[in-house]
């Protein structure tokens, strides 16, 4: 198998934040927009093993990948629970709902 | 005595006298304390002062016995191997010897007919050792240190402190005892005192104060203990001034009558007059010296002298060069030689002019304490205290601290000092017992009379006898006591009626009370029964004596102060006039005021027992006269200086008479008081006795004078026209200046200050208001702009995010370098 080389890792990871903006940006399910969140995180952390291994960045950029991992796992986990308390409140989990904040 | 006799029996005596010392204060701490809280009926303060003051004497008396059996009795003479001087001066140079051959000493003069025959007596070979080796000096606490000045709590005993300890707590307990009973009226939750008459005719009512009176009662006690047991100079102050602080509340004890608040106020600042002159005596003795210890006789302390040893060798004698203002005293170090300055290497000297006027200084507070001359007036108006007080301040403790501190001092007092000392006395001794020819109350012609007699003791002390000042001291106080005591029982037994004009024939009401007055009458008087060994006499007789003898030989060796012998010798018949004149119109003739006589009645026993005790004590406490117990402990601590005389002494150039002189004075100078005194008795007796002649047509003719001695000499006049009318004069001034120019400085001031924070003000609203509102406003209208940004739309932010990023980006492009 040859070696394709930096510039596809980087082409999927750009897809894979840009489809995950999007995904926040237009989902009205907040289930959606978190996993809109994974989407744009494991983006960046394609880039950050892509550079890893074709950049100068090392094991530094996989270390940094592995905090990402972690930490997503982490938002996630309390990202739920909101969401699981705001559905118990409000009985949907729709973002647009969730406006008791404002004002 | 060994440095081992010494440090077993100076711990010995140290803390028998110590705590002798602290019980009453101890009493006083429970009584201040415990009789506020419990009832105002209860005896209990009462019973714990007597036993305070009454364990004290217990311990007293150890003392006594423990100090007698170490030193034979005063007459053993006490080598101290630490001066050195023994060596040097030819003296035995083994202890033992001495101290054997001066323990036989004391039989000698009891085998002789007359006990006072001539000069060798045993103590002075202990003097000739050093004038210091009877003292047992020491320190219990040193409170602080002040560079090289040491504050410490001293002692200082000899035979003098243990007899003035023995005399304070007898005398003491007698007046406590005394004053259970003449304080009963106090035990009650509602007291009348109907000396104070409020608005509306009534009496002041107030709840009564037994356990205060007792409380003050043990401080005093406690104080004066401390400065007869005090072993520095400093120390004394410091319990002179509590002796002040304790005579000001027990004369104020009636607080609410304007006459006892003003007496007191008068005592103690009379007394600060003269503690001015004490503290400048005190500045100039810590400056010049560098220690206010009296001696320092501890053998393991050699070479730290205390003040008596640096102004004087072993021998008494002080060492000066010099003429004029140059005139200096060379310190000695307690070695035998000359001090030497630690810094400059040279020997240290005093000013012989600074010296004088640390003994003035000393002596002012002395003239101030014991009511002398110019400043004896407070101590009549003290008599507005209780009887007790009276009895305790006159006798035991406040004016005898005076006298007791000039005798204690007096190694430190230089001829100059000790005329001056006789003067004032002589004149004290005068006016006091000429105003009390006239006083009709009977406690004022006792406080005259102990004017009087403290200027006896001033006079003796000044004419160098030291021992016959200090003699008088301790019979005046016993006799003293006793009349105030019965005075006492009197007033009580009148139920406060003072006057002597309203008295009379009293001796059938009650009769131990005139004995015992009588016998109190007869000692000051110094009658006696002359016989060819020796007089069969009462106490006052054998120190009047002593005065009297001490006075003449002084004369004798100086015609220019005839005064100093002729007006005491005056002085002795006028007491016994004035003594016997309050007998009689107390106790003989007919009543005066057949309401008050009718009323009258005997006093309790618990009054009448000290009384009886006090009588005892003041017939036969000196007797023996100068061979007796009392005088021999007395000589044992005589000064060395006093007891050889000095020829041309100081720039007065007197002649001061030591024993052998005074001795062949004796006889005359007894024979001539005991004619004055039998003169003035039989002239009261025709006075007032008899009645043969009227007082009144006496006083008649002489109106002039008598109105000029009930006004007391005119001297509270005198002071007031010399210092309270100036104060006034100079206060109205003051008042006036306040007024015009102070007080229209201030208002000025005061005006400017408010115009300029009016414009403050103004500046304020309009400058700085305005410019705090201006911020608050453009941060609040920032808040609520930035306020819509704050949609909350979820999506909407994430755009924000998105299109934040996708901006970042831009710039880098832009503008970063690739």
């Amino acid at each position: 198998m040859s070696d394709v080389g930096l510039t596809p890792y980087l082409i999927v990871a750009a897809v894979l934040f840009v489809c995950g903006i999007v995904c926040m940006a237009t989902k009205r399910n907040a289930i959606g927009v978190l996993m809109g969140v994974e989407l744009v995180l494991n983006g960046a952390n394609l880039n950050l093993i892509a550079f890893s291994r074709y950049g100068q960045l090392g094991f530094d950029g996989q270390a940094i990948a592995m905090f990402v991992i972690v930490l997503a796992a982490a938002e996630a986990a309390v990202a739920l629970a909101i969401v699981l308390n705001f559905y118990n409140n409000h009985l949907t989990v729709d973002v647009d709902q969730a406006r008791q904040l404002n004002s | 005595m060994s440095p081992e006799q010494f440090a077993s029996t100076g711990a010995a005596l140290k803390w028998l006298l110590g705590l002798a010392w602290l019980l009453p204060l101890a009493g006083f701490c429970i009584e201040v304390l415990g009789g506020y809280w419990t009832d105002r009926r209860s005896r209990a303060p009462a019973w714990l002062a007597v036993g305070c003051i009454g364990g004290g004497f217990v311990l007293s008396t150890i003392a006594f016995v423990t100090w007698g059996s170490a030193t034979h009795w005063g007459a053993f003479a006490v080598v101290d191997d630490h001066h050195g001087d023994a060596h040097a001066r030819g003296q035995s140079p083994d202890a033992a010897p001495a101290a054997v051959t001066g323990a036989q000493a004391p039989a000698a003069p009891a085998e002789h007919g007359h006990p006072h025959d001539g000069p060798p007596h045993g103590h002075d070979a202990a003097h000739a050792s050093s004038p210091y080796a009877f003292a047992l000096s020491g320190s219990f606490y040193n409170l602080a240190t002040f560079g090289g000045l040491s504050i410490d709590i001293d002692y200082y005993i000899d035979s003098l402190t243990i007899v003035m300890f023995m005399m304070v707590t007898l005398i003491a307990t007698c007046i406590h005892l005394f004053a259970m009973g003449y304080m009963s009226d106090e035990l009650t939750d509602n007291y009348e005192d109907h000396e104070v008459h409020l608005p509306g005719g009534r009496h002041f009512h107030r709840p009564g104060r037994y356990y205060r009176f007792f409380s003050y009662l043990s401080l005093f006690c406690f104080a004066m203990l401390g400065l007869v047991l005090a072993g520095n100079i400093f120390q004394v102050f410091v319990f002179w001034e509590l002796v002040g602080v304790c005579s000001y509340l027990l004369i104020g004890f009636y607080v609410e009558r304007k006459s006892a608040s003003t007496a007191a106020n008068k005592a103690f600042v009379m007394n600060r007059v003269g503690d001015f002159g004490f503290l400048i005596g005190l500045m100039i003795l810590w400056t010049w010296f560098g220690t206010f210890r009296f001696a320092n006789t501890d053998p393991a302390q050699p070479g730290a002298p205390g003040l008596f040893q640096m102004v004087r060798d072993a021998d008494g004698h002080i060492h000066e060069h010099g003429a004029g203002l140059d005139r200096a005293v060379v310190l000695n170090d307690g070695l035998g030689g000359a001090a030497v300055d630690a810094a400059s290497g040279q020997p240290r000297s005093i000013p012989f002019w600074l010296l004088i006027a640390a003994g003035l200084g000393i002596f002012a507070g002395c003239i101030g304490k014991s009511a002398q001359f110019p400043l004896q007036t407070w101590l009549p108006d003290a008599m507005e205290g209780p009887t007790p007080v009276s009895a305790l301040v006159h006798s035991a403790t406040m004016v005898a601290a005076g006298v007791y501190l000039a005798g204690r001092f007096y190694p430190m007092f230089v001829p100059e000092v000790l005329l001056v000392i006789a003067y004032i006395g002589c004149i004290t001794l005068f006016i006091g017992a000429t105003i009390a020819i006239v006083v009709t109350d009977i406690k004022r012609v006792l406080a005259y009379s102990t004017i009087s007699q403290l200027g006896y003791m001033m006079l003796a002390l000044g004419v160098g006898g030291w021992f016959a000042g200090l003699f008088h001291l301790i019979t005046h106080a016993f006799f003293k006591s006793l009349m105030f005591l019965a005075s006492g029982s009197v007033i009580h037994g009148c139920h406060h009626v003072q006057d002597m004009q309203e008295m009379g024939g009293l001796r059938r009401k009650m009769p131990i009370t005139a004995w015992a007055m009588l016998v109190g009458v007869i000692a000051i008087a110094g009658l006696a029964i002359p016989t060819p060994w020796m007089a069969i006499a009462f106490s006052g007789y054998h120190s009047k004596d002593a005065i009297l003898a001490t006075s003449l030989a002084f004369m004798s060796q100086n015609r220019q102060h005839f005064l100093l012998f002729l007006l005491p010798l005056a002085t002795a018949g006028i007491t016994a006039f004035y003594m016997f004149r309050l007998w009689f119109m107390t106790f003989s003739g007919k009543p005066r005021n057949q309401h008050v006589y009718d009323h009258a009645h005997e006093s309790p026993w618990i009054m009448l027992g000290p009384l009886v005790i006090l009588s005892v004590f003041a017939a036969v406490c000196a007797v023996g006269g100068e061979g007796g117990p009392l005088a021999r402990m007395l000589f044992a601590s005589e000064p060395t200086q006093a007891v050889a005389g000095a020829a041309v002494a100081g720039t007065v150039a007197v002649n001061l008479p030591g024993h052998a002189l005074i001795h062949e004075y004796h006889t005359t100078a007894g024979i001539a008081a005991l004619l004055a005194a039998l003169t003035g008795a039989v002239l009261s007796y025709v006075f007032y006795g008899a009645g043969l002649v009227n007082p009144a047509t006496i006083r008649s003719q002489l109106s002039g004078l008598h109105s000029f001695l009930i006004e007391k000499w005119e001297f509270d006049a005198l002071y007031d026209a010399m210092f309270v009318r100036p104060v006034h004069v100079v206060a109205r001034w003051a008042q006036g200046f306040d007024q015009k120019y102070l007080d229209g400085f201030l208002h000025a001031t005061g005006r400017a200050v408010v115009w300029i924070s009016k414009w403050d003000r103004k500046f304020d609203e309009t400058v700085v208001d305005r410019a705090v509102n201006v911020v608050g406003d453009a941060t609040y209208a920032a808040g609520a702009s930035l306020r819509r940004l704050q949609t909350g739309r979820l999506r909407q932010y994430v755009m924000f995010i998105a299109f934040g990023v996708l901006g970042l980006f831009l710039l880098m492009f832009a503008f970063l370098p690739r």
